[in-house]
């Protein structure tokens, strides 16, 4: 086995050999300019790019025609939303967002609010999914637009999107998600969720960094989208820019294999997801899941080991990489938005590890993890005052606290 | 990001971790900080009543590796010490030994209220002990 462990998956993840020895021959050989119409090397990269189209396309139960290629899923998320705002700012100003969302989506809301439009964001239940019935409640006749994502980032939930897609084709109301985390691990298929704009990153499905795509709905309806990026009139109009190649292929590259190894990629990391967590529960106690256990990603787990504060956890694995959602380990000093979304209290978020499990996590290592995690968990929760104080019958939420 | 060596060697060994009992009339308590924010550091010292130096100190603290190796930091100087010494403490003497960049100087701020939560809650014990004593001088402690 080799250290530093990467148990970290839901933030990149390293590009597939396969899909390297596919790009290569595009940064050298074939390096055409893929919008060159007149000779043989514009040929070849357009070539490629309409195969990587496809690939793409197939992964989502789409039509070719309907992937717009970015820089990635944040550039996605932005085209899709401001460009739907702006396309359709005649029907309404309305968007339905979500308080657990990427901040792709939420600081993009956030700007066309301060452009005046409104912004409604839906909150999330204990489980970390949104409720359909406040969605049903949130959209008024001026609702143009409902962004809510597929997987959760930090938590691995999965949103009810099957049925917030029916909500919003029954209401006439276009539907975009962000759906970086989920595919390519589970099954998404854009008719049967009734997505109008579905975001997608190569380099959470072990494609290269800097390249995504926009699913954009062509019929049933058609959707138009007002270009963010002006230029040479690239992808339908919608995001000018010379085509990055070597990074299409690669994403293409990247979705044909997912498509062909889901299955069974899926129920391995499923298996050793759920070894992580029995070996957590079996060694220590006041561990706390967070979100659904149920409606999640095969590959994710994020817990909270209550009374160790997560940066300090970290320091004592410093041979795994995970995260936490600890304040101390972001630079605003505040802990994650999206597990005090949950409702479980500060105190938990400031406890949280995520784990990422991916193509390459044996099940070596998830021992491995298990064992060193478990030893610093007691040897902290030995230091811990609010330990020690459960451990007297002290109930916590009733101390007074100073707080700084 | 990058810890000083002095942080991991408070991390990975910290000093005088544990408990005094908090009833001792010569141990003072001091519990400073919240869980909602992230840290929470207890530092108890024992006193001697006679010199008014600090005998002993303990501490247990849930936080991050600064604020561990701030509160180790601080019972290792605060042994030895007078009241008065300890109380001269300041947190930028432990970022300064600690070399705690500027998103961590809470922690030490933290530990210099931890010091003197701890002080001052010994002090009460001494005032309120006397107000018994005087009240009641026969009252028996019970074993």
């Amino acid at each position: 086995m080799k250290l530093p462990i990467y148990m970290d998956y839901h933030a990149t993840t390293p590009v597939d050999p396969r899909v390297l020895e596919a790009m290569l021959p595009y940064f050298t050989e074939h390096f055409g300019n893929a919008a060159s119409r007149n000779h043989s090397f514009g040929w070849a990269a357009e070539e490629a790019v309409e195969v990587a189209r496809k690939q793409v396309a197939d992964l989502l139960g789409a039509n070719p025609k309907e992937v717009i290629f970015t820089s990635g899923a944040t550039e996605s998320n932005n085209l899709a939303i401001k460009g739907a705002a702006e396309m359709y700012r005649e029907k309404g100003n309305h968007i339905i967002t979500c308080v657990i969302e990427h901040k792709a989506v939420i600081d993009t809301c956030k700007k066309l609010e301060k452009l005046g439009a409104r912004v409604t964001y839906l909150p999330v239940q204990k489980d970390g999914r949104i409720s359909l019935d406040e969605l049903r409640a949130a959209i008024t006749d001026k609702t143009i637009l409902i962004s809510i994502m597929t997987a959760n980032n930090e938590i691995g939930v999965l949103q009810p999107v099957a049925e917030i897609g029916a909500i919003a084709k029954e209401k006439g109301i276009l539907f975009h998600t962000d759906a970086v985390q989920a595919a390519g691990k589970v099954p998404f298929d854009v008719n049967q969720v009734k997505a109008d704009l579905v975001s997608i990153s190569a380099h959470k499905m072990y494609g290269p960094k800097g390249v995504g795509a926009l699913f954009v709905r062509r019929r049933n309806p058609r959707v138009l989208l007002a270009e963010q990026i002006s230029g040479g009139g690239h992808e339908r109009g919608m995001r000018s820019g010379t085509l990055n190649v070597p990074g299409i292929v690669g994403l293409g590259k990247a979705a044909a294999i997912c498509q062909v190894e889901m299955a069974a990629e899926t129920a391995r990391l499923r298996a050793l997801r759920d070894r992580l967590n029995t070996q957590f529960h079996k060694n220590l106690d006041e561990i706390y899941v967070n979100g659904s256990m149920e409606h999640r990603l095969p590959h994710s787990l994020n817990i909270s080991f209550a009374y160790v504060e997560g940066e300090s956890l970290l320091m004592g694995i410093n041979d795994v990489a995970v995260s936490s959602g600890s304040a101390c380990t972001s630079a605003s000093l505040e802990p994650s938005y999206v597990l005090k979304a949950l409702g479980a209290g500060d105190d938990l978020a400031h406890s949280s590890i995520r784990f990422g499990l991916g193509r390459w996590t044996t099940e070596e290592e998830v021992d491995y993890v298990v064992e060193k995690l478990t030893n610093v968990v007691r040897r902290l929760r030995e230091m811990s005052p609010l330990y020690e104080m459960v451990k007297e019958g002290v109930d916590l939420s009733k101390m007074q606290w100073v707080a700084h | 990001m990058a810890y000083s060596d002095k942080v991991i060697d408070h991390y990975e060994n910290p000093r005088n971790v544990g408990s005094l009992p908090k009833d001792d009339a010569n141990v003072g308590t001091g519990l400073v900080g919240a869980p909602e924010c992230g840290d929470v550091m207890k530092l108890q010292v024992k006193i001697n009543p006679e010199t008014g130096v600090i005998d002993d100190a303990k501490f247990k603290t849930f936080g991050c590796g600064s604020a561990i190796a701030s509160s180790s930091l601080a019972t290792e100087w605060l042994k030895g010490k007078t009241v008065d010494q300890a109380l001269a403490i300041k947190n930028t003497d432990i970022v300064n030994e600690l070399a705690l960049p500027p998103v961590k100087i809470h922690c030490s701020v933290l530990a210099e209220d931890a010091i003197k939560a701890a002080i001052a809650d010994y002090q009460k014990k001494r005032e309120d002990g006397k107000a018994v004593v005087l009240a009641d001088a026969h009252a028996q402690p019970t074993a």
